[in-house]
């Protein structure tokens, strides 16, 4: 056992990495979800956009692109998601496995000729002067875009949900559609729109697999990241903050197994492999007994009457 | 006295005019003078009314004007030609039982559904919202029974969805403390609005309407939460509002407010305008006439004998097994057989633990509770069924039934044991059956039949089900919750009479009920509850509504307004 072969920065600096793929994915169904709508297709969507994200950037030699593909390949999965739920008025849990499936097949499908090949790489920001902070330089300012664009969202989404009419009449939809209703707003339309925001960030979260992280294409690639994305909304109780901690967790006791791992440390892989689940799980369980509830619609499916 | 709109059955309007006629000597005396105003085509109500009330205040201006309005669902006509005025700092009340369309009529005016004909006629403009920020803008607000406010979110923010252009969160919540403090609504801007009371639920849906300057105020059922002295505040801020111009539409059940508060009234039947009257000068009988369309009997107490006692319930504490629920601290009181005990209390006071303590859901200490001398304290709800103790919950569906099994899978729900409908574990589907149809039958159940849904039903029809299903298994005590909630008249009636009949016969009843004019003409005895505590009981008769008001804990805190 050689512990000291273990680097803590560069522990670190990968903790952000593995953690981005979940978190951007986690943001979106975040959204969807604190607009009433329960859509457990995100590995369905992470999946497809990992697919598209990938095919355009090595047609177009493009990663910027490929992340544009991917956003636009996982809405477009989820707007036949929003169709069945919202408009056909179908079982939205039926419907969330239902386009997991279709995700898993369909992506398969679209990668049969880019397995093996690898992606352009991303440019990693060199940040002048922050960069060369030694120890927080590289553990937090040599990063892909990608990872910004990550911790951004959380802002975003947080200050949306707080502080905008659009977010207050998002939450307001998703706690009791039947009052948003009666007060004239669409609540349809706020929900589709959700969910083509949740469909979008599971894209992203898909493509900055297969483009940064791993980096190739491999069928059923995104390896469940989404029932993760999915499990950490729920744990996190809807906050985007918690999101941010327990992705961050999850990233981190992943990033640590794999290296213990690797030091030959004296505990059978079996367990290691799946601390990062128990330990993540754990902890957001005890963060969440101070009784948040889920959105009071969530699940339910709204039929405007009279 | 009455006047008629323009539409409707003439042979039904002519007969109710008449019956008015009779009973209204007064309107007698200046026939021919109401008669003259009638026919004239302008505003014959508003001229009437001076004529009438000698008032000196001439009411010169329609607000709003409803002309023909028609709505029609499949299978049903929600509105025929609906016709009225309604002038400005006008209260105008508008009754009818439930079903007879004035929900679709108030949602029409508020934009949330389309007319399929007819029109509307606001300050000389015409009126035709398309969607309810159109009728926001233009100044109609609305405060609804239920569901428009959202638990999870703050005063504040509750506020600042029903308006069209809030203003910043602070700005806000001081304007919020400003409104509030002038209409006598004290309200804090930032709690939670599903820790507040019913009455202040209601405060914050009226403050976000008077952030609007609405020139209209819809109000549907706005007191069946609040205690009388809550009543009585809510009614000044609407006197200190309509002073103010503001015209008031209001939807209530409750006659005896309407007669208290409204200046006009539009009676609705069927979705037809079958007639508009003065309810200052008309008794709750007429209007409840005119609403059901014939005479109905108001429930008769027949001399009853009180045999022993029947449930004994001494030291009962419990905590509320809901987050938001009151716990119940010592209740001490018996009930004896051939007994109605009221109990009266604003809603969240402890009633529905109450009702779970005594029908077996919560489980308390042996001794608290005993059914004749027997300790069930610690028995489920089965076990109290076989002895004889019934109940029959607050909320129909979901608690009293299952809203997607039939009225015959219902009916076996509560009625296994007594009505012995299994056998061994097996479902005696036959005997199930006729017992659901014998509850149709005998309690007048509008429904196509027993496989019908629950949920398939009206809320008064289901009702009369749940109750008459309990009644019909001659319970040796029955316990209702809130027995005719939101049930039309005649309806409510007919519930009553069933309890009536039923303590006759040596059942026990329990009432518990926020209707405080039905605990007063059914029970024998009258007690509330405040807080999860039960205050001391006393004869029904006699208690005055200002006594009554006590023993609910008065206002809650409310101040009386400044008006």
């Amino acid at each position: 056992m050689d512990l000291s072969s273990i680097n803590p920065i560069l522990l670190l600096a990968s903790l952000m990495v593995a953690a981005t793929p979940i978190l951007i994915a986690a943001l979106g169904e975040l959204v969807v979800e604190r607009a009433g709508v329960l859509n457990l297709g995100v590995e369905g969507m992470m999946i497809t956009g990992a697919i598209c994200g990938f095919a355009v950037a090595v047609e177009t030699g493009s990663p910027m692109l490929g992340f544009l593909a991917a956003a636009a390949g996982g809405a477009l999965l989820s707007c036949l998601f929003a169709l069945l739920t919202q408009f056909a008025l179908a079982n939205q849990v039926a419907s969330g496995l239902a386009l997991t499936l279709f995700g898993l097949g369909l992506s398969s499908l679209m990668g049969q000729g880019y397995v093996g090949i690898k992606p352009p790489p991303t440019a990693k920001l060199d940040i002048p002067l922050l960069g060369d902070i030694p120890v927080l330089g590289p553990i937090l300012f040599a990063h892909d875009v990608m990872v910004y664009v990550g911790l951004a969202l959380v802002v975003a989404v947080w200050a949306f949900l707080k502080y905008t009419r659009g977010g207050l009449v998002l939450r307001a939809v998703g706690e009791n559609h039947d009052a948003a209703h009666a007060l004239g707003y669409k609540v349809v339309r706020v929900r589709v729109m959700a969910i083509l925001f949740g469909g979008a960030c599971a894209g992203l979260g898909g493509a900055y697999i297969s483009l940064i992280r791993v980096p190739q294409w491999t069928e059923g690639m995104t390896a469940g990241a989404g029932w993760i994305a999915l499990a950490l909304v729920v744990f996190a109780s809807w906050k985007a903050g918690r999101v941010l901690l327990g992705a961050y967790l999850f990233g981190g006791v992943t990033v640590l197994q794999l290296n213990l791992q690797a030091a030959g440390v004296d505990i059978p892989v079996e367990y290691l492999s799946m601390s990062p689940y128990l330990i993540t799980i754990l902890v957001l369980v005890i963060m969440s007994a101070d009784r948040s509830r889920a959105p009071a619609s969530l699940g339910r499916i709204f039929h405007a009457s009279g | 006295m009455f006047l008629y709109a323009a539409s409707g059955n003439a042979h039904k309007k002519a007969e109710v005019w008449r019956r008015n006629l009779r009973n209204d000597n007064i309107l007698s005396a200046e026939w021919g003078n109401s008669r003259d105003t009638r026919r004239s085509r302008t505003n014959p109500r508003l001229r009437l009314r001076d004529v009438i009330a000698g008032k000196g205040q001439y009411v010169t201006e329609n607000l709003l004007t409803i002309n023909g309005l028609t709505k029609a669902y499949p299978g049903v006509v929600a509105n025929d030609t609906v016709s009225f005025e309604i002038g400005v700092g006008e209260v105008h009340a508008l009754l009818g039982e439930n079903g007879a369309g004035k929900s679709t009529l108030v949602k029409m005016i508020y934009g949330l559904v389309k007319p399929d004909s007819g029109t509307m006629t606001l300050k000389g403009a015409l009126f035709a919202p398309s969607e309810p920020r159109v009728a926001r803008v233009a100044g109609v607000a609305m405060v609804f029974q239920h569901f428009s406010l959202f638990d999870a979110l703050n005063v504040a923010e509750n506020v600042a969805l029903g308006m069209e252009n809030p203003p910043k969160q602070g700005d806000l919540a001081t304007r919020i403390r400003d409104v509030s403090e002038t209409y006598g609504l004290p309200l804090d801007p930032y709690r939670m609005v599903g820790d507040l009371s019913a009455g202040e639920r209601q405060r914050v849906e009226i403050i976000r309407c008077l952030l609007q300057d609405p020139k209209l105020l819809i109000m549907d059922e706005p007191t069946s939460v609040l205690t009388p002295q809550e009543v009585e505040i809510l009614f000044a801020t609407l006197r200190k509002l309509t002073s103010e111009g503001v015209a008031i539409l209001y939807i209530s059940h409750k006659l005896e407010e309407i007669r208290a508060l409204c200046d006009h009234a539009t009676i609705l039947r069927l979705g037809k305008n079958v007639g508009t009257c003065i309810p200052r000068d008309t008794s709750a009988r007429e209007m409840a006439e005119m609403m059901v369309g014939s005479a109905f009997e108001a429930p008769a107490r027949a001399g009853r004998d009180l045999g022993e006692v029947a449930l004994d319930v001494t030291g009962l504490s419990l905590n509320s097994p809901g987050e938001f629920g009151t716990a119940l601290k010592n209740i001490h009181f018996t009930v004896q057989e051939g007994e109605i005990l009221g109990i009266g209390g604003v809603a969240g006071n402890g009633q529905d633990e109450l009702l779970g303590a005594l029908s077996g859901e919560l489980q308390s200490d042996a001794e608290a509770i005993k059914l004749k001398g027997e300790p069930i304290g610690r028995m489920g709800p089965t076990a109290r069924r076989e002895m004889g103790l019934l109940s029959a919950p607050e909320e129909r569906l979901g608690h009293a039934a299952a809203p997607d099994m039939s009225l015959i899978e219902n009916a076996l729900l509560t009625g296994a044991q007594r009505e012995n409908l299994m056998n061994r574990g097996f479902l005696k589907w036959a005997d199930t059956r006729s017992f659901a149809k014998k509850i149709i039958e005998e309690f007048d159940v509008r429904t196509p039949g027993p496989d019908n849904a629950a949920r398939s039903l009206s809320g008064g029809n289901l009702q009369k089900f749940v109750i008459g299903r309990e009644v019909l298994q001659r319970p040796e005590v029955l316990v209702v919750n809130q027995p005719t909630w939101g049930v039309d008249a005649a309806a409510a009636a007919s519930i009553r009479q069933a309890l009536l009949d039923l303590a006759a016969g040596g059942t026990a009843v329990i009432c518990i009920s926020q209707d405080l004019d039905e605990l007063m003409e059914i029970s024998d005895r009258f007690c509330a509850l405040n807080e999860g505590r039960l205050s001391d009981i006393r004869p029904a008769q006699g208690l005055s509504v200002d006594e009554i008001g006590l023993m609910m804990g008065g206002a809650h805190g409310m101040e009386v307004a400044h008006v």
